[in-house]
């Protein structure tokens, strides 16, 4: 891994000199005048609090609400590398649902201690009631997101996996939207693979995992409401799809079955797209103070009469110490080399990677195992010492929490900042569907940090986000359609 | 479709039109209190009292003057029926059916809602309320117009159209209501002439003005009640709303024309009926106050077994949640 203090640039090669896929795009954004530019960013933002594309912030007053961040400049892909990186995820995606599908069933993986029983043992995201359950199609995360980087030798890492509720889609889909609105020209001729077929690709995948006895199969969003920070996605997807968007309270459980209370009485419910967490989703077997889910619908659910997507317990394989095993786990059950490489991971479970941890705090990263969205990390080089000597007891009390990273120099792309263009880090969230077959989308949400060197793209830290442009191979001179991303779909992926 | 997005959509719509009417009745008063030294130059108190919130406005402001009333009706958050506290409650709504309505009727709520905003970070001027009443007017108008042309008009349709009507009629009646309160007596002075320009100002305040003297021409104060209560064809008169709404519901239920399946359709159709066949000296001879009182109290419980027969969700099997009811 690359540990020199420059980052890599997605469009420029040096000071002036474009990458070669990115030099159809400079030669006209050059033509773009700065004021011109600046309107543009301007008009964008416009369009954004109009269309009331907004996430939630807890605790922020004015309704809570705030308009996405968004950045013009769009960050562009190969579509070559994008080929590499889309069998990539797709490899991942099935390992990991087979993985799944082995662990609540006959946990070969564990007996052939392909990896550490103890790890799956003790992880708190896994789900015993869901132990000999197989849902339906085989699928148990059917949406994920998969967060990648660039790190300084222009390589691509998987930083982590969400199989739980990953959101940030429907952002995707509109940023692109706004590129069309407000940089119409620019788009003009350029080979930008489409991302608009998302909705369609989930409803149709939605529709396959429904229970087998259902023939004409109705699907729902089902979300804690409009103030949870991703309400504005629960209801672009819904109406995208065409589906109602429902809350736990317009559901019912009656006999095993789902149902939704309408104006013309109880109509049945055959597979839900939930974006509530396992703990909320049913207080008969989880959280028994949730309010936002359904009493019953695990019965109904194990009784496979509805589809929960993604299923309960997912959580188990995007547990960060789990991840680090994510390599073996390729291989155990695809008997594959991975395609995309992991971050080198320290798990403090083990005691000699503890060991190496606690002594050199100052050059890596401390992720607690089972959080996402950034919280209750350490970024050790930055950290003062009291705050290092704080986590070595965190680690000591509960190493099984914890895992470690070298710091990534995360890859930066040109970004409107004061007027002119400055390159800031990004990453990048793909996302993936899994059916009967693997879809991946093309691209994925761009995250950027605004600030100057800064790392941190969470949007309610400051971070913005960017149209991800993946070019079809042979750019202007045109592949045309089918290329090779239209090509990879069409092979089926087995399940067990 | 669900029973809490037909709430929703019912509301959104509800809400719409009561902001656009409490711009009317600002639009109205104001521009009757213009011209010196007349009896009518410092009568706000009526128009606190024609939004039915009379005794809010006096626990926390006291005497009614310009300045408070219309910060009172525009912009105050704790006013639940002030134009902002409206057009948010409308766009909360639309957010939670983001899903169900259209993407222009979303954006179009939206930009109203950040316009309305807008307005209140810049503090409106009391003494030209007229191009924030006129730009809220329009707003209201241009939702009623996307609604129309861009949401297909199946169940949902039908309950934004209801929610509507009813607010509308409910709002007719008390400008009819409050303004002859304030006009009639003038009108009965021994001698007096009639105010023709204020009779014609309560006109416009509903937008009445060209199309009641198309039907009537000459302007009196019977006249300008029938328009206004009981004609067909004029869409702010009571009897149109009351009888669209009708139209939908039955839209909804599927009912043959004359039969019911519903207390909200029974009660609706009553109240039809009552005003296909009422005749404007039935009203004045009952006395026009206490007939808009029984008319307004009759809407409410139309709202209120709308409620009871479309929107409350059937009890969950342990216990029973509260459900909210919006106003």
């Amino acid at each position: 891994m690359h540990r020199s203090m420059s980052a890599y640039d997605e469009m420029f090669l040096g000071p002036g000199v474009p990458r070669p896929v990115c030099a159809q795009f400079v030669d006209r954004l050059a033509a773009i005048p700065a004021e011109e530019l600046h309107r543009r960013q301007q008009a964008a933002e416009h369009d954004l609090a109009n269309m009331g594309i907004t996430f939630n912030v807890y605790g922020h007053e004015d309704g809570a609400e705030k308009v996405w961040p968004f950045d013009i400049v769009p960050r562009i892909i190969d579509g070559a590398e994008w080929a590499r990186i889309e069998a990539g995820l797709k490899q991942r995606v099935e390992a990991l649902n087979l993985f799944l599908g082995d662990i609540y069933n006959e946990q070969r993986i564990l007996q052939d201690k392909a990896i550490p029983p103890e790890l799956i043992e003790s992880a708190q995201t896994l789900r015993p009631q869901m132990r000999g359950f197989r849902p339906p199609a085989g699928v148990w995360c059917h949406i994920s997101g998969v967060d990648l980087v660039r790190d300084g030798d222009g390589s691509i890492y998987v930083l982590e996996d969400n199989l739980r509720c990953p959101s940030g889609v429907s952002y995707v889909i509109e940023n692109r939207e706004i590129m069309k609105r407000t940089f119409a020209q620019i788009f003009e001729g350029m080979s930008v693979v489409p991302v608009e077929e998302y909705p369609e690709q989930l409803l149709a995948m939605l529709l396959q995992c429904a229970p087998q006895r259902a023939e004409h199969p109705t699907a729902v969003v089902l979300t804690p409401g409009i103030y949870n920070s991703a309400y504005f996605e629960h209801t672009f997807l819904a109406q995208q799809m065409g589906v109602e968007l429902v809350q736990g309270t317009d559901l019912t459980v009656k006999d095993n079955f789902v149902y939704m209370r309408t104006t013309q009485g109880l109509q049945r419910v055959d597979v839900i797209y939930r974006r509530i967490d396992d703990d909320f989703l049913d207080p008969k077997h989880f959280r028994s103070d949730s309010c936002l889910g359904v009493a019953g619908l695990l019965d109904a659910y194990r009784a496979g009469n509805v589809t929960l997507a993604n299923a309960p317990g997912t959580g188990v394989a995007d547990d960060k110490a789990v991840y680090a095993y994510v390599p073996q786990i390729i291989k155990y059950y695809l008997d594959a080399e991975p395609i995309l490489a992991n971050v080198p991971t320290y798990v403090c479970a083990d005691p000699q990677q503890c060991a190496y941890v606690t002594a050199n705090l100052d050059k890596l990263v401390v992720k607690p195992t089972n959080e996402s969205g950034g919280y209750g990390i350490l970024m050790g080089p930055q950290a003062s010492a009291g705050e290092r000597a704080q986590y070595v007891d965190l680690i000591r009390a509960n190493p099984r929490n914890y895992i470690a990273q070298p710091m990534l120099q995360l890859s930066t792309v040109p970004t409107l900042s004061g007027g002119e263009m400055q390159p800031r880090h990004v990453d990048l969230r793909p996302f993936v569907l899994c059916g009967k077959e693997i879809y991946v989308m093309p691209g994925g949400l761009t995250r950027v940090a605004l600030r100057e060197g800064s790392m941190v793209v969470n949007s309610s830290q400051g971070g913005g986000s960017k149209d991800t442009w993946v070019l079809r191979p042979g750019g202007r001179h045109g592949a045309g359609r089918g290329g090779e991303g239209a090509a990879a779909r069409r092979e089926a992926v087995p399940h067990a | 479709m669900l029973s809490r997005v037909a709430d929703s959509v019912y509301w959104m719509s509800r809400y719409i039109e009561r902001a656009e009417n409490v711009a009317r009745f600002i639009d109205v008063n104001y521009n009757l209190t213009l011209g010196e030294g007349n009896e009518l130059s410092e009568q706000w108190a009526p128009l606190v009292y024609a939004t039915g919130d009379h005794e809010a406005f006096a626990a926390r402001y006291g005497t009614p003057t310009r300045e408070n009333v219309l910060h009172f009706l525009a912009f105050d958050r704790e006013n639940p029926n002030s134009i902002l506290s409206c057009v948010s409650a409308a766009r909360e709504n639309a957010r939670a059916i983001r899903e169900t309505i259209s993407a222009p009727m979303w954006e179009q709520i939206n930009t109203f809602y950040l316009m309305v905003r807008k307005a209140v970070r810049q503090g409106l001027k009391v003494t030209e309320p007229n191009a924030f009443c006129e730009a809220v007017r329009q707003a209201g108008h241009t939702h009623v117009g996307i609604t129309y042309t861009t949401m297909s008009h199946g169940e949902a349709w039908h309950f934004s159209r209801i929610g509507r009507l009813l607010e509308r009629a409910d709002k007719t009646s008390r400008i009819v209501d409050v303004q002859y309160f304030l006009l009639l007596p003038l009108a009965d002075d021994v001698g007096a002439a009639l105010d023709v320009v204020r009779w014609a100002a309560l006109l416009r305040s509903a937008s009445a003005l060209e199309m009641y003297r198309r039907v009537h021409g000459r302007i009196t104060p019977e006249k300008v009640a029938e328009f206004l209560i009981l004609d067909p064809d004029f869409p702010r008169a009571m009897r149109f709303c009351v009888m669209r709404a009708q139209q939908s519901m039955q839209a909804i239920t599927g009912s043959p024309p004359g039969t019911f399946r519903c207390r909200s359709e029974q009660q609706l159709g009553r109240l039809r009926a009552e005003l296909d066949y009422t005749h404007i000296e039935d009203v004045i001879s009952r006395g026009l106050h206490a007939s808009i009182d029984d008319f307004q109290r009759r809407v409410n419980d139309v709202g209120a077994a709308i409620h009871d027969d479309f929107f409350r969700l059937p009890a969950p099997e342990p216990a029973a949640s509260p459900t909210q009811l919006q106003a």
